[in-house]
């Protein structure tokens, strides 16, 4: 082969290696972006029907209940203008608890009961998950007459 | 006082630095060997200063003095001294004092083993690193100050982060930063070549040992914190995509096709401009990463808004270093030429499409890392990329490379012959084929997935072997023995890390297949059967640490009717932060783990347990271990050694005993 040939064989072999790499990534970068919606949004019924989700706010004080056998827990996730039920299957993690900010991924069923596959955990007792802060503020943004102590626990 | 002395010391440390970076370079670009002769003084006193700020910092934590804000926020007088000392880089502040210390030994480690070097190499390799210290100093002093006061001062510290209170802790940031900032060396290695507009094999030599014990460091910290977070988060997963993780795993994507790319340069004089392109990108990522975990713009996008001087500060400063370093690339990248040529069958281009591969990888990551963060703060809505999408990509960009790590090193360097290479591996592939055949049948399911990771891991052990014998067939010398003395540990080290990789994808493969969990409600004198192992409930019992008060839950593990182990996981509420603690027991074994995690009470004394059974999980570090003592095999060979004209300690002495 021609040095010529060769590095064009080179050069678009190349290019054809970052194209299927690039498809690649990018389709599979659609397939799996999670939208982030607040509980407003959600009881306004604007969320995808039938699709995985991610809200945020805060565990409604006195809503979390356990079900019978134990392990299905339900509670509420307010962002102080609206509240939605959510339901989760299993070990909640350490840093849950009523009041504090929340963020569970899963989708809505047709009773608009989010059923949550996943609730996150975050590393410090402080520390607000940033998608549960901004819902909060979005609701108060729109709907002034919120108290004010929900936000303060914003900054580390 | 202390604290006064330590950030006198950073003040000072702060002129050294711009001395070191102003005059060497100054004075090898005029030729005037006293400026550059500052280089080594100039880097050795900031060191020295640094270290005292440091320690100044330390002695604050160790002596609880709550009058600095930075020991009230992260420590409590309560806390065990070691973790008083480690909570040292437990905060913002402190841990960008680590990153300058880290800079700072090495560059000292590099005007100790720098010797044999010319003298204008070192004052331009020396003057970058200077630079990028500069930076860092600016940036504590004025807008993450460690040494910051409390008046009046808090009675008692608010206590370090309970999770951070681990031994893993303790060494991962400064492991991890071994790592990130060694990339430094490479990167003023690069610089200093574009600027002198010269780069040829010996560049590569003096550069490729840095680069791989840099490397070493690396992989070694990321795989601790992959391990800590195994163990100390008590959800039993090794690897999250947490944007945390993924800032430090791009920078190993680009140091692992450096250290690659390398190799052509030192062997063959050929990638030249790409060499220095990574090892600009390589350390770039470092410092993206540095700054995403450590601004906080990762983990909150308003950390931007609550301290505007610490984000812009980090902008400006990535926008100079990064900037800039592309820019003189690009200006001065055809003075360094490309290199060789080669054939489009040999090892030049299959490292090349290795290298293509793995910055595909990193590439990919650094998109699920940084979309996100655009797109909020461009105020266009809030998502994130899932964990999925990481696993969609990385099986079919990682398996073509891990099948190149196969044929790469027995081919020959600029032309290899197709049919020669297959008559040579024929036996990797049939062993290969076998074992991702019969490996999931008797592990009991066959998937197509699991048969694909087994396969290429056996294809990688068996084609190392193959190279292995073949180089020794090939060597001079009398005897095998003689042989496999003769042949140089580089070699070796390659081979093992390759095999680490295998072990590495097995451990993978294996627990992604066949690994099993549950979560049970359970009350005293029940019993859960996972995985053909019966586990027993016998209840919780009161316990008190230091500085936290637990329960802890006794759980005999029985197989056969036979007790083999009694776990006792432990739930933790530490007495300060109130934060409670999933404090999992692990039964450690070669071939699986058993894990049990106490979640949370319901009931008088019911709990709910999570148990996982993990078959080969320890192999995923296992692995990495191997790739780091490969790594270390590699950085301690012997022609490294010798192109110094005295006999001198190898670079890894000088990276560890400080």
């Amino acid at each position: 082969m021609k040095p010529r040939t060769k590095r064009i064989a080179i050069v678009a072999g190349g290019l054809a290696a970052l194209a299927v790499a690039a498809g690649l990534v990018l389709t599979a970068f659609q397939q799996n972006l999670v939208f982030f919606f607040t509980p407003s949004q959600v009881a306004a019924k604007e969320v995808p029907q039938g699709k995985t989700f991610r809200i945020g706010g805060m565990v409604e004080k006195g809503s979390v209940a356990r079900q019978a056998d134990g392990l299905t827990v339900r509670f509420m996730v307010t962002d102080t203008a609206k509240s939605i039920p959510v339901v989760y299957h299993g070990a909640l993690p350490d840093l849950f608890r009523e009041g504090k900010g929340v963020v569970a991924q899963g989708r809505v069923g047709t009773d608009g009961v989010f059923m949550a596959s996943e609730v996150l955990a975050k590393h410090d007792e402080n520390y607000m998950p940033p998608e549960a802060a901004d819902a909060v503020k979005r609701a108060q943004e729109t709907n002034r007459k919120a108290t004010q102590t929900v936000v303060g626990g914003e900054r580390r | 006082m202390i604290p006064e002395l330590g950030q006198f010391a950073l003040v000072l440390a702060l002129c050294l630095a711009l001395v070191q970076c102003v005059l060497p370079i100054a004075g090898a670009a005029r030729g005037n060997a006293a400026w550059m002769a500052v280089a080594r003084p100039a880097a050795q006193g900031q060191f020295v200063f640094v270290a005292i700020a440091f320690g100044c910092l330390a002695w604050s934590f160790a002596n609880n003095d709550f009058s600095v804000l930075n020991v009230a926020t992260n420590s409590n007088s309560f806390l065990p001294l070691h973790y008083r000392i480690a909570a040292t880089w437990g905060s913002h502040e402190g841990s960008m004092l680590l990153w300058v210390l880290v800079l700072t030994i090495w560059t000292v480690a590099v005007t100790v083993f720098s010797r044999h070097l010319p003298a204008d190499v070192v004052a331009r390799v020396l003057g970058v690193m200077g630079f990028v210290s500069v930076g860092f100093l600016a940036f504590m002093l004025f807008t993450s100050n460690p040494f910051d006061r409390l008046l009046p001062p808090a009675p008692d510290g608010h206590d370090l982060n309970p999770l951070l209170q681990d031994p893993g802790m303790v060494f991962h940031p400064p492991l991890l930063y071994m790592g990130y900032v060694g990339f430094s060396v490479a990167f003023a290695f690069a610089i200093a070549a574009l600027l002198a507009g010269r780069l040829d094999a010996t560049w590569a030599r003096w550069s490729r040992p840095w680069t791989t014990v840099a490397w070493v460091f690396l992989t070694l910290g990321i795989t601790l914190g992959s391990f800590w977070a195994y163990y100390e988060l008590g959800w039993g997963g090794w690897w999250f995509w947490d944007p945390v993780e993924k800032a430090s795993f791009m920078p190993w994507l680009v140091g692992t096709a450096l250290i690659h790319s390398l190799a052509v340069t030192e062997k063959r004089g050929g990638f030249k401009a790409w060499t220095v392109l990574l090892a600009i990108l390589a350390f770039s990522l470092s410092l993206l990463g540095t700054f995403l975990v450590r601004s906080g713009v990762l983990t909150s996008v308003h950390a931007f808004a609550t301290d505007p001087r610490r984000g812009i500060f980090i902008l400006a400063f990535l926008a100079v270093v990064i900037g800039g370093a592309l820019a003189l690339f690009a200006w001065r990248a055809q003075r360094v030429g490309t290199g060789g040529r080669f054939e489009l069958v040999s090892r030049e281009s299959l490292l090349l499409t290795n290298n293509v591969l793995l910055l595909a990888a990193a590439g990919s990551v650094m998109l699920g890392t940084l979309y996100p963060l655009a797109l909020d703060a461009l105020g266009l809505g809030k998502l994130s990329v899932g964990p999925p999408y990481f696993e969609a990509v990385f099986v079919p960009l990682l398996a073509p490379a891990l099948f190149l790590m196969g044929v790469g090193p027995i081919a020959r360097w600029k032309r290899a012959e197709i049919p020669e290479l297959a008559a040579r591996l024929r036996w990797a592939l049939g062993v290969s084929i076998v074992a991702a055949i019969v490996v999931p049948l008797v592990m009991g399911r066959f998937s197509a997935l699991t048969a694909l990771g087994i396969g290429l891991a056996a294809w990688i052990i068996a084609s190392a072997a193959i190279t292995l014998a073949d180089r020794v067939k090939h060597a001079g010398g009398a005897g095998i023995a003689n042989r496999l003395r003769g042949t140089p540990r580089a070699f070796y080290g390659m081979l093992l890390a390759h095999a680490g990789i295998a072990v590495f994808v097995i451990g993978v493969t294996l627990v992604k297949t066949y690994e099993a969990e549950k979560d049970v409600r359970m009350a005293p004198g029940d019993t859960m059967e996972l995985g053909g192992y019966v586990f027993r409930f016998d209840g919780v019992k009161d316990v008190k640490g230091p500085n936290y008060i637990a329960v802890r839950a006794a759980i005999p593990v029985m197989r056969e009717g036979r007790t083999i182990v009694m776990l006792y996981p432990e739930r933790r509420v530490y007495r300060v932060q109130e934060s409670p603690m999933t404090e999992a027991a692990i039964d450690y074994g070669m071939f699986r783990h058993l894990y049990v995690a106490l979640s949370e009470a319901v009931g008088p004394d019911a709990w709910i347990v999570r148990v996982h059974y993990k078959p080969f999980v320890g192999w995923i570090w296992g692995g990495c271990l191997l790739m780091a003592l490969g790594g270390l095999l590699a950085a301690t060979d012997r022609r490294y050694r010798a192109t110094a004209r005295e006999p001198q300690p190898s670079p890894y002495a000088a990276a560890t005993s400080r």
